[in-house]
């Protein structure tokens, strides 16, 4: 949920990369630490286990600057992707205010990306919310590897409502600001919107 | 849809702030936190030193929604606290409806001192906050010229 705070003039937004175990989403996140100014960024949190594989979320607070002389605060967050972390991944969809779905390219994941889309409409709409009425991008990532499905194909297969799709490369940074920006910018139309 | 905005006013804020200042007085507590159950924070008094307090604010949202689900799995409604003690210092968090209210402190308290005076405080916050929360509908419907305002260049400055 948006939170406006007056008094300090801060507009805050929660963003949440969701998507199958290993797509990605991480590495996203990391790419946007790695290259963000240090004034406009928080720690990077993970909550991760011994092999480096999202337990709970990873969660980065971003600041982008200021709309009307409020600043704009976006809290990035990860889902555990892994099958049997749903319970954590509907707490973390709450409040959520928009939605990036990190789709792995390869073809041997497309299974996964499908059970965990269907299983992100699935928590959102548990949480009360519908993926037709939410901010919401699809990023089609690892488009480097040798075995990935051809755009078209995915974007066929994936998306659900018109949404922006952006082809990326999450470890080089290709497509990671777009998606971002894309989202972002979802997000602060909505709330022009009302 | 995503929720509605929750929009706090300065003079709320204010309010808040003040309630969190005695409490921490009362407490004998290091600082006080109120954070947003989605992670947000909202407001704080006493000595953050370097915290960071906007992880800080996240890891106590999330630290309370996976006790709260625990809570369902063993067939409670909730856990409407949860206390970490620490060697030096403990965290005492209170659930206030959309809210949690976050104790640190350390020897020079007790965790009965902060649970009777968390207690008292939480009525007030409610009360605010509860406030906040009627007023947010109303408040864009009155006064949204900011939101309407923002242009696709307010936007799309933000990325260049």
């Amino acid at each position: 949920m948006t939170f406006i705070n007056y008094a300090s003039r801060e507009i805050n937004c929660k963003i949440v990369y969701y998507g199958p175990g290993l797509c990605g989403k991480t590495t996203n996140l990391q790419y946007i630490y790695d290259s963000t100014a240090p004034q406009a960024k928080g720690k990077l949190i993970s909550l991760a286990t011994e092999t480096d594989r999202t337990l709970f979320f990873d969660f980065m607070p971003l600041e982008l600057g200021t709309v009307r002389g409020f600043k704009t605060r976006f809290h990035l967050y990860t889902v555990p992707g892994q099958v049997y972390y749903d319970a954590s991944r509907k707490l973390i969809l709450k409040g959520v205010d928009g939605v990036v779905f990190v789709a792995d390219s390869q073809e041997e994941r497309m299974d996964a990306n499908i059970e965990s889309l269907y299983n992100l409409e699935e928590n959102l709409s548990t949480q009360g919310y519908d993926l037709n009425n939410i901010p919401y991008v699809l990023q089609l990532n690892k488009r480097d590897l040798p075995n990935v499905i051809p755009t078209d194909e995915l974007t066929n297969e994936l998306q659900k409502k018109g949404e922006p799709v952006y082809e990326a490369v999450a470890t080089n940074g290709s497509g990671v600001f777009d998606t971002l920006k894309a989202v972002a910018k979802q997000v602060l139309t909505e709330l022009r919107k009302g | 849809m995503a929720d509605t905005p929750f929009i706090l006013q300065e003079h709320q804020f204010h309010k808040l702030k003040t309630v969190l200042e005695r409490l921490r007085v009362e407490c004998a507590a290091r600082v006080v936190f109120l954070i947003d159950r989605d992670g947000q924070p909202i407001a704080f008094n006493g000595e953050i030193g370097a915290m960071d307090t906007t992880s800080f604010a996240s890891l106590a949202a999330g630290n309370v929604a996976a006790t709260s689900s625990m809570a369902k799995l063993i067939g409670e409604d909730t856990f409407p606290s949860v206390f970490h003690e620490g060697e030096r210092e403990s965290i005492f968090i209170s659930i206030i409806g959309r809210a949690l209210l976050v104790v640190v402190f350390d020897e020079r308290s007790t965790l009965s001192l902060v649970k009777i005076r968390t207690k008292r405080g939480s009525f007030e916050v409610a009360a605010i906050l509860d406030e906040a929360t009627e007023d947010s509908a109303a408040f864009r419907v009155n006064q949204n010229s900011f939101f309407t305002e923002i242009t696709d260049e307010d936007i799309d400055s933000l990325f260049s």
